[in-house]
Formats: C-alpha cells, sequence, structure tokens
C-alpha cells in the first residue's frame, strides 16, 4: 500500500465506493504508516481485536500523539462524562447493563417487538406525505426523520416536543459532518447551542419523568430499582446523548445505504416487493455488504500486542475497518457481491464483544420495516443520481441526499 | 473402499442406523442427508418422543415459561429416516451388523452411530427412589412432571447434589418462591466442575437468594411417610430436612450398558472413539463402520493431552454428530478430526455462567478481569504454565479471546494486563479442585483416561 492509504480512506472522491481501497488495504493486514494508527483491515484480525481485553475503548489510555487521526469526528465540547460507548469496563457494563434493563431482554423482553406496529404508522405517516414523486429526496424526506422520530418514542419525548428534538438532531448531525466551504465558527457555535439547548430540554424532561413516571425509557431509566440503582442526572443525560447521535446516524446510513443498493438491483427489489419476509436475511447482507460504521477509530491497546507478525506499542491507536472485514474473502465467498440468500453471514457491521451494537435489535427491525414498505409502496422506484452525492464523514458514511423518483405511491 | 466405486454404493444404496433420537442423533442424521446419503436411514429411541431439546427442561420449563411437550428440536431439514421410537437398543451384534431392539426386532446395518447419550444417575436405594415426591431431571417427561409439582406449592424442595443441573433447578425454584435445601457432599456448588475459589461464588449467590445450602454433608437417607409420600430426608451431619419434593440431581450415567459383551470398547466411561468419532472395540483395534458422537462418546483431544475427554454438553453433540456423519461417508484421507474446544453454558440465580476449555484440569486460577465479590469476572484456569480453560459469569463476551489462548497453549498466567482487572486478579490461585478421586456431581468434562478400550474396566464377554 502506498504511504497515502489513509488519505485514500479519508479522501472524499473514494466516498462513493471505498471497497477498491480496502481490498488493497487488505495485502497489509496490520497497516502502519509514520506516527499513524495501526489500520487493521481483515476479518478474522479485527473480530480477535473486537474480544481481545487488552483493548480499550477509553481515550484515556490512548499515549499516541495523533489520537483517531483526521476521521475521528469533531470532539464534543461538553461537560457530560463519556458515554458507555467511550469506556471500558467495569463502567461501560455498569452503565450498559442499567440502558438495557428497560431495553431489552431478560428484564424487557417485549420492548423492541412491541414497537413493531409504531414504526410502521411512522413509516407509513411518511411515506404518505412524499407529495412530489417527480424528485424525491429520501434522505431528507424518509431516512433522517424516522430514526429521530423512534428515539423520541422510546425515550418519551411527549409529541409536541418533537419538532423541536428534530431541529437539534438535525443540526448534531450535521457537526458531525462538516461541509469544508461553511464557516467552521458558525457551524461550531450551532452545534454547540444545539448540544446546550438539547440537554437543558432532556434534564427538565428526566426532572419532570422522577416526579411522574411512565413506561418509556427515560422514566424508567430514571426510576431504576435494579441492583445498580438509578441512573445519576448527568450519566442519563449522556446515556441519551449516546442513544440519540448512535442511533440516529447510523440507522440513517443503513435505510439509506439499503434503497440505493435496491435500487441499483432492481430484481431483488422485485423479490422485497412480493415477499416482504425476504426483509430479514436482506437487512443482515446489508450490514455486511454496506454497513453504517466503516470503522471503529476509537481503540487503543494496553500492552504491546501482536498481530499476524505485527508488534502493535501499548498506547497505539487503533482502527477497526469492519467494513474491509466485511469484504474479505478469506472470511466470505464472493464477497463484493450483494446476495440476501446468504447464509453464511456473521458480518461485523454490528461490531462484536462487549461493545456490540446496542441498539441492534431495534435498528434491524427498523431497517427491515423501512425497506419492504419503501418496495412496497413506491410504483417502479429509481436513482436520478448515480452515484449520490455523500457526507464528507468516512466513518459514518452514507449519502447526504438520494434523490429518486417513482411512478406512484401505492395505498 | 479405496477407489473401487463401494463409497458411492454405499452413499447410494447403503443402510446406516442411527442409535439415539436426542440432539446427536437427528443433527447427525440431517447431515447425513446433507452429505448426499441416499440409502436407508433408520434413527432408534428408547422415548416415545420426536427430538427435543434438554437445556429448556432445568430452566424455562421449571419456571413455567414453557411447557415441556413444547421443546421439540427444530429440523434443519427434512431427513427421510424410519423413525424407531419409543423402544430401547437391547444389544448390538458386530460380527452380524445388526442392532436387537428390546422388543426382539433386529435392524441391520452396513455403519452404524451410536448417540445414546446418558441418563440421570438415580436414587441409590431403590426404594426410597420410589416414594412419591421423588424426582430426577433428565426426560421431557421428567421435566413435566417436575413442572407439575413446583407449581402446586411444595413445602419445601430438598434438592441433592449442587451441580449444574441441581444449581438450575434450586434457582428455578428460589424464582419460583419456593423453600429449597440443597444438599452437597463438595465443599461448594459446581465445584467439580470449576474448583472452590468459583464454587465460593455459587455458594453465595445461592444463600443471597435465600437457598439453605448444605455442603459437606450427604444425604443418608429419604423417609415416606405412611401413604408412601417422601416427608424428610436424614443428612449425614445428623440433621433432618422435612421436605416434600426432593430431587436427586447426581450427574449422569452413560447409556452403554446395552453394549455390554458386545465386543465393543463401551463402559461406564462411555464408548472409546478416535478423533474421527470412530470407535474402538475391547481390544483397542478401531472398527471402521461404528461410530459414536454426543454425550456417550470420549474421543482423545490433542489440546488436552490427548486425554479421552467425554463432554457432556450441547455444543459438543452437534459438531460431533455432524464430524461423524461426514467421516461415515467418507474416505479415510477425506475425514476430519472432532477437535472442538470444549464450551458449555448454563443460566442460574440471574447469572449467565459460560465456559470454554477444560477448566477441570487447572491448578491454579487468575481471576483476569471483574472481581469474584460482584459475582462477574472471567477465571482462567492453567495447567503446567498454560492456560487451558476459562470461565465468565456475566462476562460472556470475552471468551473468544481466551478460547484463543486455549487453542494456541498460551502461557499461564497470561503476561499482560486487561481492562477491569481487580486485585483479585494480581497473582493465580490455587484453582481447589477436589480430589478426583472423590466423585463429585458436577462434572461435565470428564477425563477419562489414555488407553482407548482402558484396560482398567472390566468387559464381561458373553461367551
Amino acid at each position: 500500500m502506498t504511504q497515502s492509504a489513509l488519505h485514500q480512506i479519508l479522501d472524499y472522491a473514494n466516498r462513493p465506493n471505498p471497497y477498491p481501497i480496502y481490498e488493497e488495504l487488505r495485502k497489509t493486514p496490520v497497516f502502519h504508516e509514520d506516527d499513524g494508527p495501526y489500520v487493521i483491515s481483515t476479518y478474522y484480525e479485527i473480530r480477535s481485536l473486537l474480544h481481545d481485553p487488552r483493548i480499550s475503548s477509553d481515550a484515556r489510555n490512548l499515549t499516541s500523539t495523533t489520537g483517531g487521526g483526521p476521521a475521528e469526528p469533531p470532539q464534543e465540547e461538553s461537560a457530560l462524562p463519556p458515554g458507555f460507548l467511550k469506556l471500558d469496563p467495569p463502567e461501560h457494563d455498569r452503565l450498559r447493563r442499567m440502558t438495557n434493563r428497560p431495553f431489552g431482554p431478560p428484564h424487557s423482553p417485549h420492548r423492541v417487538d412491541g414497537m413493531r406496529e409504531e414504526l410502521h404508522d411512522i413509516v407509513s405517516g411518511l411515506i404518505d406525505g412524499i407529495g412530489d414523486t417527480g424528485r424525491i429526496d429520501l434522505v431528507e424526506q424518509f431516512s433522517y426523520p424516522f430514526p429521530v422520530t423512534v428515539i423520541c418514542r422510546l425515550l418519551g419525548v411527549p409529541r409536541e416536543d418533537e419538532a423541536r428534538f428534530h431541529t437539534w438532531a438535525d443540526t448534531l448531525a450535521a457537526s458531525l459532518d462538516p461541509d469544508p466551504d461553511a464557516d467552521p465558527a458558525g457551524r461550531g457555535k450551532e452545534a454547540h447551542d444545539a448540544r446546550m439547548e438539547l440537554g437543558m430540554y432532556l434534564a427538565g424532561l428526566i426532572e419532570e419523568r422522577r416526579k411522574n413516571p411512565g413506561e418509556d425509557m427515560l422514566s424508567q431509566l430514571a426510576t431504576a430499582k435494579g441492583g445498580d440503582g438509578p441512573m445519576s442526572t448527568m450519566e442519563l443525560l449522556s446515556t441519551a446523548a449516546l442513544l440519540l447521535i448512535a442511533g440516529h446516524e447510523t440507522t440513517v446510513n443503513l435505510i439509506t445505504n439499503g434503497m440505493l443498493t435496491l435500487l441499483r438491483r432492481p430484481d431483488v427489489l422485485q423479490r422485497l416487493r412480493e415477499d416482504p419476509k425476504l426483509a430479514v436475511p436482506l437487512v443482515e447482507e446489508l450490514l455486511r455488504f454496506e454497513p453504517p460504521v466503516q470503522l471503529l477509530p476509537q481503540r487503543t491497546t494496553l500492552a504491546d500486542i501482536e498481530v499476524r507478525g505485527v508488534t502493535i506499542p501499548k498506547g497505539a491507536s487503533l482502527w477497526l475497518v469492519l467494513a474491509s472485514g466485511n469484504r474479505d474473502p478469506q472470511r466470505f465467498e464472493n464477497p463484493d457481491r450483494f446476495d440476501p440468500d446468504r447464509r453464511d453471514i456473521q458480518h461485523l457491521g454490528l461490531g462484536s464483544g462487549i461493545h456490540s451494537c446496542f441498539g441492534a435489535p431495534l435498528a434491524r427491525l427498523e431497517a427491515q420495516t423501512a425497506l419492504s414498505e419503501l418496495a412496497r409502496r413506491m410504483e417502479n422506484p429509481r436513482l436520478l443520481e448515480d452515484p449520490p452525492p455523500y457526507r464528507q464523514n468516512a466513518v459514518l458514511r452514507g449519502p447526504r441526499h438520494l434523490p429518486i423518483a417513482c411512478d406512484g405511491i401505492r395505498p | 473402499m479405496i477407489g473401487d466405486g463401494s463409497l458411492e454404493r454405499f452413499k447410494r444404496e447403503g443402510r446406516i442406523v442411527v442409535v439415539g433420537a436426542s440432539l446427536a442423533g437427528l443433527r447427525a442424521a440431517e447431515a447425513l442427508r446433507d452429505k448426499g446419503f441416499a440409502g436407508s436411514l433408520t434413527v432408534i429411541g428408547d422415548e416415545p418422543h420426536e427430538p427435543y431439546d434438554r437445556p429448556p427442561l432445568s430452566k424455562q420449563v421449571l419456571l413455567g415459561k414453557a411447557v415441556a411437550d413444547r421443546t421439540a428440536l427444530p429440523r434443519l431439514r427434512s431427513v427421510d429416516a424410519t423413525w424407531r421410537l419409543g423402544v430401547a437398543a437391547a444389544g448390538l451384534d458386530m460380527a452380524g451388523r445388526r442392532v436387537r431392539l428390546a422388543d426382539g426386532d433386529e435392524v441391520p446395518y452396513d455403519r452404524l452411530l451410536i448417540a445414546t447419550g446418558v441418563r440421570a444417575r438415580p436414587w441409590p436405594r431403590e426404594a426410597e427412589a420410589e416414594l412419591d415426591g421423588v424426582f430426577v431431571l433428565r426426560t421431557r417427561n421428567d421435566g413435566a412432571a417436575l413442572a407439575r409439582r413446583l407449581a402446586a406449592g411444595p413445602k419445601r424442595v430438598l434438592v441433592i447434589g449442587a451441580g449444574f443441573t441441581g444449581s438450575e433447578i434450586a434457582s428455578a425454584c428460589r424464582e419460583r418462591g419456593l423453600a429449597v435445601t440443597v444438599a452437597e457432599r463438595g465443599s461448594a456448588p459446581l465445584v467439580g466442575a470449576l474448583g472452590g475459589v468459583v464454587g465460593a461464588v455459587s455458594a453465595e449467590m445461592q444463600r443471597e437468594h435465600g437457598v439453605d445450602l448444605r455442603t459437606g454433608v450427604m444425604v443418608t437417607a429419604l423417609e415416606g411417610d405412611a401413604s408412601g409420600r417422601v416427608r424428610a430426608a436424614h443428612l449425614s451431619d445428623g440433621s433432618t430436612v422435612e421436605t416434600d419434593l426432593v430431587i436427586i440431581s447426581l450427574g449422569a450415567t452413560r447409556n452403554t450398558e446395552w453394549l455390554a459383551g458386545s465386543g465393543l470398547g463401551a463402559g461406564p466411561r462411555g464408548i472409546a472413539c478416535d478423533a474421527g468419532c470412530r470407535a474402538f472395540d475391547v481390544r483397542g483395534i478401531v472398527t471402521d463402520d461404528i461410530y459414536a458422537a454426543g454425550d456417550v462418546a470420549r474421543c482423545p483431544h490433542p489440546l488436552f493431552g490427548y486425554q479421552f475427554l467425554s463432554l457432556e454438553h450441547w455444543g459438543n453433540a452437534v459438531t460431533q454428530a455432524r464430524i461423524a456423519a461426514h467421516n461415515m461417508l467418507s474416505e479415510s484421507i477425506d475425514r476430519i478430526p472432532h477437535m472442538e474446544v470444549p464450551a458449555f453454558w448454563s443460566s442460574q440465580f440471574g447469572v449467565n455462567i459460560k465456559s470454554v476449555g477444560v477448566p477441570s484440569l487447572g491448578t491454579e486460577i487468575l481471576i483476569a478481569q471483574g472481581s469474584l465479590k460482584d459475582h462477574r469476572f472471567v477465571g482462567v484456569y492453567g495447567y503446567q504454565g498454560r492456560v487451558i480453560g476459562a470461565v465468565a459469569f456475566d462476562q460472556a463476551r470475552w471468551l473468544p479471546f481466551y478460547q484463543e489462548l486455549i487453542e494456541t497453549t498460551a502461557p499461564f498466567p497470561p503476561p499482560f494486563p486487561t481492562v477491569d482487572r481487580h486485585s483479585d486478579g494480581a497473582r493465580p490461585l490455587d484453582a481447589d479442585f477436589p480430589d478426583p478421586s472423590i466423585p463429585t456431581h458436577g462434572p461435565t468434562v470428564t477425563l477419562s483416561g489414555y488407553s482407548p478400550a482402558d484396560r482398567r474396566m472390566t468387559f464381561t464377554p458373553a461367551h
């Protein structure tokens, strides 16, 4: 690989199709140049490191000067403690366990499944509201609003406040993906203000929920009576922020990448239209083929460790390129083929190990619902631009707009 | 069978008999068809039920969250077999290649797979075992009957033996709000499988959940009332436990009696076979037409000094069945060895316990992550300077890493720091396994010796 390997990954020109770069990268499974991060691109090595207790997600253990490098999203200037995504056990385990209590099994096995009908209704509402079918921006009109609404319902944001919540979420999302031409100072201030307002709003809502708890997650987190007790307000705020950011961007990209992939393969789209159950294996293959999180840039080593004959020193920054591992021919047959019938599908799209995607069951259900309904209701949908314009972000990669058209919307 | 087309002919029109219609038997039958076996396939099972899953029987079924007769194993494909259910195999004629059934029928085979598994070890005093209210738990019928009794609200349950099954039963009883006493001969629950350091955690968990745990005691007698119902148990420390429901949980006995005198290398420790699942005969010579898989098989493992391991593990039954099926349909050079690293899980008192490797081989344990006090930790077992096993309490996601250490015979203690290292993990401790000559109820991995036919056992010739 040439000197510019990392720059190629980060180069915006490669955003529509980074996979040839990954293929090149896999020839050097542990890639390192100058004082940059150690980049791991092969399936088995990534999977091992995801289960390796010598790897930390806590930036405080990073001693190399490069940090996450330029792919690292801009640091949030925030007084909040880090969410559990950026913590190691035992703090990570405690917060994740507490957050899981009102979300998934064993204590809340029905939370996600109980949202099935609600997700369907939100999707139906968004499709009903599409309007002019001659030019639709699927991102603006569908992929973006859907997950934010879902998170509002999950957290228990009152319906009348959802619009304000959307505005903050949009601003924060934009700050994760700075437009190089925009005024950075102005953008930074907007994001800062949005974060402050969102934080104040959530703090008020938490206060209110402590007094009058409902069935929503925020209420249950604020009043939990499990062995770990209730979360402090600060912990709750950083957890809510984590759910919002991590559960939003990724789902937007999963749905948009999914529709893009389907529109490029009309035969698969047709199959999905005829058989909505295909959505289940199709979304798994999508998580392999176009994962919404392309790489994990935040890990660091607690000791010198050897990977494929290369010693990675203690305190080094690691990038685990999930999207490359998912296309590793050592693991998957015909890795560059999108095949919803693939049976051997243990992809890395949702990570693995203790930090594996917290919201995975919800994300899967959102994508399955969205894609099967879009396929069912859009008549003769087609891409207006291919490739579509992408967002800057190389980590949370996805189209900024997805201009499509169709002949009409079925009831 | 080399190059003369006989293997192809066998795959087309041969006869395979699978004895045992549980997890290993079913998965083997499916694998045989998957791999193109088109001949006749007969599956023999002593229970009248279609293949069903056992792990839920000591968990969801006892909690009333699942019904015992709805635990059928999912079918991965159709197997087009003749099912002989509800009739046990009673004998094997190796020379005549026939399995004799309890009803007198004989089923001829060209190749045979034995997957007869184990059964619950019964209470040794027969008259006491007959008392109403005395149960074992192994089969679907056991599970259904026990679940009914638990639902009826017994005054106090006594569980004899605190291995994994006994501990899971005690956990289910507490979750149902029932008073429960556990009597264990060893120093702690799970001590045979995981040693005393981890056993102490398990004891703490039981007591915190309100189990009346008695360790270092034996139940010397069960006492019935005039109507033949159990009313009390007498313990070796002189105490008496008043109880109306007793569950005997003393581990398992391998179902090999039907092979006595057949000439096959089968005995109380299981059926000795090679790494390719081919059974040995009593002379230590490997057969080429008889295979074994699942709990009843014991085979040498290169990672564990070629000791013969019997594994009462769900995952082992599945992979061993597939490998046996593959090898039954392969020329010798195409056969594959069964070298899976042992793994099992249990769920009790709200904690997920998972293990890889063979902890019971270990002499030392290092609490590599988490802490014993919190009941959340990864314990790594060492044997002669290498990592030999690991156990996780509510920390299962780390185990693939430790499995790699076992597979690569990494040094013990692991010479590196990890996340979540506590003072517990400063240095290795004595793993504190009981003297192996004293039987415990818990081990689900049995080290059963080196010699294939195991000359220490007495095989009684039929003639």
